[in-house]
């Protein structure tokens, strides 16, 4: 059975501090329940993917069914570090694909300055193998991933300016998207010259700390049919991978495994052919937690063969016009990265990019009618791809 | 968050709550009067020659009796032959480097310590180690060769470490 994305909300990312966790949640779930018009009895289950730690409530879908007055609700809550988001989704399009619901509400939610940003860097370094590689050895989240940037930097030769040109790229975007965190195009030179944090990252190659939440309402095809909703994308295929939890356990760090796997897929689900997938893509958020992330996702997706991922980013070509649009929303770097709402805003994007609702200046061409989501948790421990179409397979 | 904790003790007392306002956003925020502090208790029972190995400053793998994958870091069972017939083997201990970091903003729990590098090396025998680099950074890159050495840690127990070797 065909599933659909019938209604959306989403916060304003940022540091939060006006709000709790429920409230930041409503803001979401309240225009996700409007725009689909559905109310609280017509939602046979509700997913929240949250990885929490760092926020005190734990017993996050029972607060939200408390806060928004559900009744009668399956719920659970889900985590697959950075991809929560989308594995979230997961659940709730399996749910509906396999007939055991008809509506699904899928809740993206992170508040990640409850705690101070000191605590929150020790625990996200606790997403890999705790006692191999934390416990002796101390590596932090962007050290993860800077391991990755060393070896595409000694393989292919791209450089630190290299990575920065993306960070240019998705803050350009981001000052155009009024739920960003950080609404402020940035120069090539403010991100070369900026500290650093896990060499070769600097600061501005780091997606930030972030409070947000996102939320989609999926519908079977018969419910929309029923209802007759006009206004809906579709889920064509997703994909999902899983990496090993050890760095060395793995044979390349110029590539995710899972993200590869996850995306070949995806695409055979949604009929995509794997020669030239962007052809018929219009646009893709990626995972860009780090700036070489994203150029590493490039090739992981097949927008360029290996080691020319870093030609994309030099050439502009993942800007609109080119190649294939990327991040046009500013991604995780400038909208921010609150780690159970990523995927789900990704899935708020492909929405919006497919209606052509975006705001001026990023609004991608649709002519294929399809739009990519790429989302990974810890360092390609887990990936979710998933693929989103105007019109049903 | 000393600032916020001093804040809410002042505001405890003038106002009858632990609260504080964000300096950015002007919000007034509770300062969670509860600390936690989290240590966890690992189980070595099943891998203590790999400690044992290390004070004679080998670094040792566990190696299937039937199969012969090898397996670093060390596990009880071999998933592929269901089987937990194991030999404890000592690993090469020269290499390449593959790939490393240096941490500048470091967890907390490692605030004492100078910026660190972190590396990954290939083995002679195939297996991949990630631990600190013990040399200048700047001076290594990705494809030179490398040894495994056993040093104690600023806090007094042993570890391995990756050395760059010369020329």
């Amino acid at each position: 059975m065909s599933v659909a994305i019938i209604g959306t909300g989403h916060s304003r990312f940022g540091a939060r501090k006006d709000v709790n966790v429920p409230e930041l949640a409503w803001e979401a779930i309240k225009p996700a329940m409007q725009s689909a018009n559905v109310d609280q009895k017509e939602i046979d289950f509700m997913v929240v993917g949250t990885a929490g730690l760092w926020s005190s409530e734990a017993a996050v879908p029972p607060l939200l069914y408390e806060y928004g007055m559900f009744e009668d609700v399956g719920s659970m809550r889900v985590e697959a570090a950075c991809a929560t988001g989308n594995a979230a989704i997961k659940v709730g399009y399996t749910a509906v694909e396999s007939g055991e619901a008809e509506v699904v509400l899928v809740v993206g939610l992170e508040k990640m300055q409850e705690s101070p940003n000191p605590t929150v860097i020790e625990l996200i370094g606790r997403f890999g193998s705790y006692f191999w590689e934390f416990e002796n050895f101390g590596l932090t989240f962007p050290g993860y991933y800077a391991l990755h940037a060393t070896a595409y930097m000694a393989k292919y030769g791209a450089t630190e300016e290299d990575f920065a040109k993306v960070a240019v790229k998705n803050h350009f975007y981001g000052a155009k998207n009024p739920n960003a965190q950080f609404r402020r195009e940035i120069t090539l030179e403010q991100a070369v010259n900026s500290p650093y944090v896990a060499w070769p990252f600097k600061l501005f190659d780091c997606s930030p700390i972030t409070d947000g939440s996102a939320a989609v309402v999926l519908a079977s095809e018969e419910k929309v049919k029923e209802w007759g909703v006009e206004e809906k994308i579709w889920i064509l295929g997703q994909g999902v991978g899983t990496g090993t939890a050890n760095l060395s356990r793995r044979d390349s760090f110029t590539s995710l495994k899972s993200a590869s796997y996850a995306a070949e897929v995806a695409y055979r689900k949604a009929g995509i052919d794997m020669g030239a997938p962007y052809r018929q893509i219009d646009g893709a958020n990626v995972h860009d937690c780090f700036t070489a992330a994203e150029i590493i996702a490039y090739e992981d997706l097949r927008f360029a063969k290996r080691g020319e991922g870093v030609e994309l980013i030099r050439e502009e070509q993942t800007y609109i016009g080119g190649r294939i649009p990327v991040n046009v929303d500013g991604g995780l770097k400038s909208k921010g990265h609150p780690i159970g709402a990523t995927g789900v805003s990704q899935a708020v994007e492909a929405f919006k990019q497919l209606l052509t609702r975006a705001e001026n200046g990023r609004q991608v061409d649709v002519r294929n009618g399809r739009y990519l989501a790429h989302n990974v948790g810890g360092t390609g421990h887990y990936t979710y791809v998933t693929i989103y179409g105007l019109e049903k397979r | 968050m000393e600032d916020l904790k001093k804040a809410a003790e002042t505001n405890i007392r003038e106002y009858g709550f632990p609260v504080a306002i964000d300096e950015k956003s002007g919000a007034l925020q509770w300062v969670d009067m509860r600390d936690l502090t989290v240590k966890y208790i690992i189980s070595i029972e099943n891998i203590q020659n790999f400690f044992e190995g290390l004070k004679e400053g080998k670094l040792l793998a566990t190696k299937c009796k039937k199969c012969e994958e090898l397996f670093f870091p060390p596990q009880k069972d071999c998933p592929r032959c269901m089987d937990e017939d194991m030999d404890w083997v000592e690993l090469k201990n020269e290499g390449i480097l593959e790939t490393l970091t240096v941490i500048f903003v470091k967890p907390p729990s490692f605030a004492t310590y100078d910026p660190y590098t972190v590396a990954i090396a290939t083995l002679e025998d195939g297996v991949k180690v990630t631990a600190w680099l013990n040399g200048d950074p700047k001076k290594v890159k990705p494809g030179q060769k490398v040894k495994i050495e056993v040093s104690r840690r600023k806090e007094g127990y042993f570890m391995y470490e990756i050395v760059p070797v010369e020329g």
